[in-house]
């Protein structure tokens, strides 16, 4: 823990020196991404075609911001953060570079959800981000023992007591922001606000906790507890449900009554990436609709390409269709991008949730 | 003496496996008696004495202590206390803790058990010795302090494991009239293990000689030492000169023996039927520089001085003789007329009849 | 000493130098300064007292730092006593190769990292677990039993992977207790009880000490087990370093806290070597 900081250091000078000694060897894209953005046959096409190697290290939102800010941005040359969490720790670390619009052809992206994750991620004029792939948080419902869940606030009920699940997470705390009458989004600009609306939150899911047979950490730890049915109501990502679905069709993705949160995954540039063209390469490449359904079929999620919903597997759609009514969707809760700051509070209530009895 | 016998072995075996570590072995110990065990190592006189700590149990026969059977008694709840080899002295422990350890055990209150400690420790001549720790002691103070722990219970019987064994050689002549003045002082009996004659010969008022799991012969220390039963006991209690021969007559307890080159000696016992073992202490041996000298000796030799062996009080001379396979030692008294003598001066030697003891080979 | 001598010293010298220079003190110091730092606007940092008064004035911090160690001490506690008659048994009863066999097994669960370890407990104690149907098969539970999730299951984590380390420090010292001292211990009438409190345990101190030590730093500086295994509300003290350094992006506390918990660990090694009369060098031998 403590050497960490001096061990990435030490690890990535390394790292540039083996580089260096082998720079014109083959051209490189080091890809920090979440699981299952990029599949084994996507990478090896991209290789075929353009003769660039991808190196692939696997991560989440705040390990992603973490390690860039560790080595102030270097270390790889394309990253894969939610929107959300691209303006705020831009602001405090200076870890991103903007994006060169003119490199992408943007009538591969949807067009309207290329301009909400510009607006989210601007700073200064400068567009940081471009979506990729995008879902929701819901519930994860076993409609057969736990048939009354149809909002985040039922997972505190009676009826699931000792059989419910989320994650001590941001999410959490604004998905149940909004359970509960409240718009955080809406208090973003103000500290204090959000601090008192936090607060709020916290004490609700401090009474919730009870009922909570532990807050998930790992997907595959949740996914396994709802298969044995120790745990019958999680709040969750849609695809896990999905898949859970079509093991177990009792198992369903449930649009909760106050709204699914809604997510983006983006491609971002780290401030000292080395091979930005190649990076441009790829986010090329992969929004090309033929390949933007292999790796959305690979992350059962949905992706930002243009046309690519058209070459999806219909059960996929399917299940989108049954969570997803058109209410549910016009009501699903976008991210705006996090203020600097925000995580402080957020993480008060949540650590004060863990540790309290 | 049945009803002041503190200690009481009746017919104790210990087999490990099919080998009798000790095999019937008797005897009784009288109060305030120092009895000694005497025997070569492995000769199962530590088994014997580890029976009676209560460390090992008899594979039949009984044990009793002042009449009463120990068979199945814990060694924590024997009257019986033990001098170790090693003294086992609590490295942890102040010296008074040592000595208050048994006291506190037996749930005197701390007060009173490091007055008795304290008292003990003046006894043995350890006064002020109390707060030290046992590793600041020299070898004397610390067998002291080992001897202190037993007899401030007031045990009925004190072991000794050859507890002088690792002391060098002036204080272990020391200790040994030291251990004995304790005893005699607390009036305690003894058992004392020990491998070294002299030890068990000084202190002891009488002593078993043990061999192969069985007493060769239990006496008081002069009859072990004039009178030996076996051969074994004539060997190892104190020097002797042993040669063997042919049984050439006997009648009686008078024995006539044929040593290999043909010269006969005359002495006492049990000859065997064919070949005899003879048995003379070199103090039983006159020395002279002529045959008249030796007087009315039975048995009469000229030899040769081929090497003295100076130590004082105890210096002794080896003989070579022709008949004598090996050469036979005497005691060179250092006040006499051969004090002088050389290596290869020749030399008349002789001993009488009754200093010859004979047994079957 | 010649100059090409002193070379040559210095050469030998360097990769250990290196070491403790490039990777322990150096990144002490760091962590260090930038405790001391207070963020007063975006990449903005000044000097400042504020993360430690911040842990002091936030019971949550203190308190799940006091969890921590209590905790810790409770397991160093418990290692103790199940190692106790384990060491008892390899170093006095167990001869040749039982004894070379016992230890191995003791050793067998350090072949796997501490995760796979943990996950072998989660097979174990959940609801659906080993431990669970074998109470409900044999009929001592009616419904599956939930024993994962809580602190005893922490603190039995812990246990089971700090035991080696409790046992070979142990097993070592009460090799050297002479057998004719425990035998003098019973022959001037010790009870088993008075043998093993006066004796036994006062002769195994060194050993009692290290393992003891070995046992409270790994334990309170343990993460993977307590997140693992431990419940909704067994909060540790390195997960709150981890969310400061990982989730929360803040820096200067979680070096705070990392400061904090050394100074937890230091200052509770020095009370046990007081309490119990031992000196640094001589429990380090013993380890």
């Amino acid at each position: 823990m403590m050497t960490k900081r001096a061990g990435l250091k030490l690890a990535t000078a390394f790292a540039a020196l083996m580089v260096a000694g082998t720079a014109h060897a083959a051209e490189k894209l080091r890809l920090l991404t979440w699981a299952d953005y990029a599949p084994k046959d996507v990478v090896e096409q991209f290789t075929k075609e353009t003769g660039i190697e991808v190196e692939i290290t696997l991560s989440n939102n705040e390990e992603m911001i973490s390690k860039l800010r560790a080595t102030q941005g270097a270390g790889f040359d394309l990253v894969q953060p939610s929107q959300d969490r691209i303006a705020g720790p831009q602001a405090e670390f200076g870890i991103y570079k903007p994006i060169d619009l003119s490199k992408l052809k943007s009538d591969l992206f949807i067009g309207s959800m290329l301009e909400a994750t510009k607006k989210n991620t601007t700073i200064d004029g400068k567009v940081y981000g471009v979506p990729h792939i995008w879902g929701t948080d819901g519930l994860i419902v076993n409609t057969k023992a736990a048939p009354a869940v149809a909002d985040y606030n039922d997972l505190c009920a009676a009826a699931v007591a000792g059989k419910s699940s989320f994650r001590a997470k941001r999410p959490a705390l604004i998905a149940f922001a909004f359970a509960n009458g409240m718009d955080p989004f809406a208090a973003y600009k103000d500290v204090k606000a959000y601090a008192a609306l936090m607060d709020k939150v916290g004490a609700k899911l401090q009474e919730c906790k009870k009922n909570v047979k532990f807050f998930w950490d790992g997907k595959d730890q949740l996914l396994n507890a709802l298969r044995s049915g120790e745990v019958v109501a999680a709040m969750a990502w849609d695809t896990g449900g999905w898949k859970l679905n079509s093991e177990n069709p009792d198992i369903k993705f449930i649009a909760p009554k106050s709204g699914a949160l809604g997510w983006v995954d983006t491609f971002a540039l780290p401030a000292k990436g080395r091979n930005d063209d190649a990076a441009y390469k790829w986010i090329n490449f992969n929004m090309r609709p033929e390949i933007a359904a292999k790796v959305a079929a690979a992350a059962g999620n949905f992706t930002a390409s243009n046309g690519a919903d058209k070459l999806m597997q219909g059960k996929l759609k399917d299940q989108f269709a049954e969570s997803f009514p058109k209410a549910a969707i016009d009501n699903i809760k976008w991210y705006p991008a996090v203020p600097a700051g925000l995580e402080e509070i957020e993480g008060k209530v949540l650590d004060r949730l863990k540790a309290g009895s | 003496m049945s009803s002041s016998t503190d200690l009481e072995i009746i017919n104790v075996i210990k087999r490990f496996g099919s080998y009798n570590a000790v095999d019937g072995v008797s005897f009784s110990v009288a109060q305030g008696e120092f009895f000694s065990i005497l025997g070569p190592s492995g000769c199962g006189k530590t088994t014997l004495m580890r029976m009676i700590a209560g460390f090992e149990d008899p594979t039949s026969g009984d044990i009793r202590i002042r009449e009463k059977s120990m068979i199945g008694v814990p060694a924590n709840r024997r009257p019986v206390n033990m001098v170790f080899q090693s003294l086992a002295l609590f490295p942890m422990m102040s010296v008074g803790e040592n000595v208050a350890y048994g006291l506190t055990c037996r749930g005197v209150s701390r007060a009173e058990a490091d007055k008795r400690a304290t008292r003990m420790l003046e006894r043995v001549g350890l006064k002020g010795f109390g707060d030290r720790r046992v590793t600041a002691l020299s070898g004397g103070q610390r067998q002291r302090v080992a001897i202190a722990r037993c007899l401030v219970l007031e045990p009925t019987l004190v072991l000794l494991d050859e507890p002088l064994g690792a002391l060098d050689l002036k204080l272990r002549e020391h200790m040994k009239i030291e251990l004995k003045q304790l005893q005699a002082m607390f009036n305690t009996t003894f058992v004392y293990i020990t491998h070294d004659q002299s030890e068990a010969l000084v202190m002891s008022d009488r002593i078993a000689v043990m061999n192969q799991g069985h007493f060769e012969q239990v006496g008081s220390p002069r009859e072990l030492y004039n009178n030996p039963q076996t051969p074994f006991v004539a060997s190892f209690v104190g020097e002797t000169n042993r040669w063997s021969g042919e049984t050439a007559s006997a009648s009686g307890d008078a024995v006539t023996i044929r040593l290999p080159s043909g010269a006969t000696v005359q002495g006492k016992g049990q000859a065997g039927k064919a070949q005899s073992l003879c048995f003379v202490r070199p103090e039983a041996i006159a020395l002279g520089t002529d045959q008249a000298s030796l007087g009315n000796a039975a048995n009469r030799f000229e030899g040769r001085v081929s090497a003295v062996l100076f130590d004082g009080a105890n210096s002794s001379l080896l003989i070579d003789a022709p008949g004598f396979e090996k050469p036979a030692r005497a005691v060179l008294p250092q006040a006499g007329p051969l004090a002088g003598i050389g290596v290869g001066a020749p030399i008349h030697f002789g001993w009488a009849t009754d200093s010859m003891k004979v047994f079957a080979a | 000493m010649k100059p090409a001598q002193r070379l040559t010293l210095f050469l030998l010298m360097a990769p250990a130098i290196l070491w403790l220079g490039l990777l322990i003190i150096l990144p002490h110091v760091e962590i260090l300064i930038l405790s001391f730092s207070e963020r007063v606007a975006p990449r903005v940092y000044q000097f400042g007292l504020g993360n430690y008064l911040e842990f002091f004035t936030e019971p949550l911090y203190w308190r799940t730092f006091a969890r921590t160690a209590i905790m810790s001490i409770l397991v160093t506690a418990c290692t103790l006593v199940l190692a106790f008659p384990i060491a008892l048994y390899i170093a006095r009863v167990a001869q040749g190769r039982l004894k070379a066999m016992l230890l191995l097994m003791c050793l067998l669960p350090f072949w796997v990292s501490e995760l796979v370890r943990t996950l072998g407990w989660m097979i174990l104690l959940r609801e659906t677990g080993v431990v669970s149907y074998v109470l409900q098969s044999i009929g001592l539970a009616s419904q599956p039993v939930e024993l994962l999730y809580n602190d005893g299951a922490v603190i039995l984590g812990l246990v089971y992977g700090g035991l080696l380390f409790m046992i070979v420090p142990l097993a070592n010292a009460l090799e050297s207790l002479e057998p004719s001292v425990v035998e003098a211990g019973f022959d001037l009438g010790g009870s088993r009880w008075t043998v093993l409190r006066r004796i036994v345990i006062p002769h195994a101190m060194p050993g009692i000490v290290a393992g003891s030590i070995i046992v409270f730093m790994l334990t309170v500086g343990n993460f993977a087990t307590p997140v693992l295994l431990g419940g909704k509300n067994g909060l540790w003290f390195t997960e709150q370093i981890y969310a400061q350094f990982i989730t929360r992006f803040n820096w200067p506390q979680g070096a705070a806290f990392g400061m904090l918990l050394l100074m937890l660990s230091s200052i509770i090694v020095w009370a046990g070597l007081r309490l119990s009369g031992q000196s640094l060098g001589t429990t380090l031998r013993q380890a």
